[in-house]
């Protein structure tokens, strides 16, 4: 069973983000894993220690520095990392980004490919399921659990939806987007950290991929961001302290009827 | 070519979802500026009724996907129902709701066509003839302005945030059957595990009660769902309580769980982390109720309560009672 996941690196949730001239500055920010690509990273790790064989590759498309997600992914036990890296990729769309990571897979053997439901830095959430049609695999998003066939043709996948749980059969090879609730990520041992200096990171180009410059990039972006802003902040609201808890408890809910004409 | 608007209904279980009508309006709007029609696309098992329902929102023609094949939501099926009417009718702007279904579709068709989507966006606007979109980034830390270069500019809008406009019971829209091929369908919905209650969903619910690590264990979450059952609201829970596997993952609002927009947000022993502000802080209201004065939520409450949310939360619960028994 070959499982690829795809992760994104991406600004720490706990990072303020500053914009600078109409564009967002990510400048000295503390980079991680995207959450989600955690998930999906631990259930290939779990699906390939369930069936006592198979290999894991992370993939990801970025700078030099995001390499350290890959590391992070190999550190985690992932057995191979593929790091698309070029000038030209810089400033990629979903679209981009999607096709990119398509024609890196058309070059090797894969049964399942995890994407994160989303990236937490522009919360697209779109690659994993571009990736699908552009490979034309099916896919299956937002998903907190999932189960192989016996055969390990099919699987079965619950997908979080409204008001409850989509289950939802699939053949394979398929795209899942992983979602919180899928697993508890592991944290990288000391061994796993070790072993990561002996495994290798392999780099492929625009040319090893066989795209043209001209179909990736900022340039080709089929949505383009023209500015970016920091939200309006909120005024500052009534606090009420130091009365009896059920009085101050009757002045709010006077007040939602009276002056935020909520009730 | 034309200027038309093609809305994609949101219809579960039959019902059609508020959101529709939001993008209905905002579709109004766009034409307003750009020409065109704002036409809907009905997808589904039985939806032929909803036909009506939608015509009397100033929606020039509704395209009619009614089959027993599209009972249950497919990617691939939809994708391919969609993309076709896309290529037969070519619309200038394609709007979908920002919904579980909505953003699994959209990548989808917007993949096929080779087209820009705009993810979850709060705000559309005009400009030169184009689209000038606003989607917030990083959980709405931030927002992004973009535009898209191809056609049909595709979105998927957020619920809650544009106002729904009022009916119109004397007008009615063309009704258009049009053929359902989907093509081969790998994935399929096989069941439906629907969760226990009534309860509205997170992300459409108008009022949101939400607990955190100050509301102690799960024990206590019936006080929340008291005071929610009054006000017809939907329970939400901080990423600490989700974590300690007091309330399901399904319910946290944050950065890392689903960012809602209600009018009213009652945040109870909820400490006021970045990630959780970021799901939460387009709130029209905010309530805070914290025991700690220095608790970072009040910065962004309307009103709040510094006490003990067990001394304060069932005293709100029955004045609420009073208050909608007033009338
Ligand atoms: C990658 C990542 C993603 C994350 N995503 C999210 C997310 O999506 N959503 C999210 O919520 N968090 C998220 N977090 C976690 C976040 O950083 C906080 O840890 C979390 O929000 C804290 O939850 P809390 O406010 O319930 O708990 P605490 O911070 O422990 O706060 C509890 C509060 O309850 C108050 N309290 C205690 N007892 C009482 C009482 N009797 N009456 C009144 N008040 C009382 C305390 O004063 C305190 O302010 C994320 C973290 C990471 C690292
Ligand atoms: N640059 C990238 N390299 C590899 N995978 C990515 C990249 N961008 C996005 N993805 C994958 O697609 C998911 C959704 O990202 P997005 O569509 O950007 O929200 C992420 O969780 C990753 O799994």
């Amino acid at each position: 069973m070959n499982i690829v996941v795809c992760v994104k690196q991406v600004p720490d949730t706990a990072s303020k983000i500053n914009v600078k001239e109409g564009m967002v500055d990510t400048e000295g920010l503390e980079c991680v894993i995207n959450p989600y690509d955690e998930y999906a990273i631990e259930e290939a790790l779990l699906i390939k220690e369930r069936l006592g064989e198979g290999k894991v590759t992370v993939i990801t498309v970025g700078p030099e520095r995001a390499k350290d997600a890959l590391k992070s992914g190999l550190a985690l036990g992932a057995d191979e990392a593929i790091h698309l890296i070029d000038e030209a990729f810089e400033g990629s769309d979903p679209y981009a980004t999607a096709l990119l990571l398509a024609k890196a897979l058309e070059k090797i053997d894969y049964d399942i490919i995890f994407c994160g439901k989303q990236g937490v830095d522009e919360d697209h959430a779109q690659v994993g399921i571009a990736l699908a049609e552009l490979l034309d695999l099916p896919h299956v998003s937002v998903v907190v659990k999932l189960d192989i066939s016996e055969d390990k043709k099919r699987a079965i996948a619950h997908r979080e939806v409204e008001g409850g749980k989509e289950v939802v059969e699939t053949t394979l090879p398929a795209v899942f987007t992983a979602q919180k609730g899928l697993n508890e990520p592991r944290y990288p041992s000391l061994k796993g950290i070790m072993a990561v200096k002996k495994k290798t990171i392999a780099e492929w180009d625009a040319q090893e991929l066989g795209v043209s410059p001209q179909e990736v990039g900022r340039e080709a972006a089929k949505i383009k961001t023209v500015e970016a802003m920091t939200p309006p902040g909120r005024e500052t609201g009534q606090i009420f302290q130091g009365e009896e808890p059920g009085e101050m408890a009757r002045k709010v809910a006077h007040l939602l009827r009276d002056e935020a004409k909520i009730l | 070519m034309s200027n038309d608007i093609l809305i994609v209904a949101e219809v579960r279980e039959g019902e059609l979802k508020k959101v529709t009508l939001e993008m209905i309006g905002k579709g109004a709007e766009i034409t307003q500026a750009l020409g065109g029609a704002v036409n809907v696309v009905l997808m589904g098992s039985g939806v032929s009724p909803l036909a009506d329902t939608v015509g009397h929102y100033g929606v020039q023609k509704v395209y009619l996907a009614d089959d027993p094949v599209l009972e249950n939501y497919a990617p691939e099926g939809y994708t391919k129902v969609l993309t076709d009417l896309i290529k037969e009718t070519d619309p200038a702007v394609v709007l979908l709701a920002a919904s579980t279904r909505g953003k699994d579709l959209a990548p989808r068709v917007a993949a096929r066509l080779a087209v820009g989507l705009a993810s979850d966006c709060t705000d559309i606007e005009v400009q030169d003839g184009r689209l000038l979109i606003t989607r917030p980034i990083y959980a709405g830390k931030a927002l992004a302005k973009v535009v898209e270069e191809t056609r049909p500019q595709m979105a998927t809008v957020r619920p809650n945030v544009f106002p729904a406009p009022e009916p119109d019971t004397s007008s009615t829209a063309e009704v258009e059957n049009i053929s359902v091929d989907t093509g081969d369908v790998r994935a399929k919905v096989i069941e439906m595990l629907k969760e226990a209650g009534e309860r509205v969903e997170l992300t459409e619910a108008d009022i949101i009660v939400s607990g955190g690590r100050g509301m102690k264990g799960p024990e206590n979450f019936p006080l929340l769902e008291e005071l929610a059952d009054v006000l017809g609201a939907a329970v939400g829970a901080s990423r600490a309580a989700v974590d300690a596997g007091w309330v399901d993952h399904s319910h946290q609002v944050g950065q890392t769980g689903k960012v809602v927009t209600p009018t009213l947000y009652i945040a109870c022993g909820i400490s006021g982390a970045i990630q959780h502000l970021a799901g939460m802080k387009t709130s029209k209201y905010i309530v805070a109720i914290n025991k700690d004065p220095e608790a970072p939520i009040f910065k962004v409450a309307d009103y709040g309560i510094v006490a003990d949310l067990f001394k304060v939360v069932p005293v709100l619960t029955e004045e609420f009672k009073k208050i909608k028994a007033e009338g």
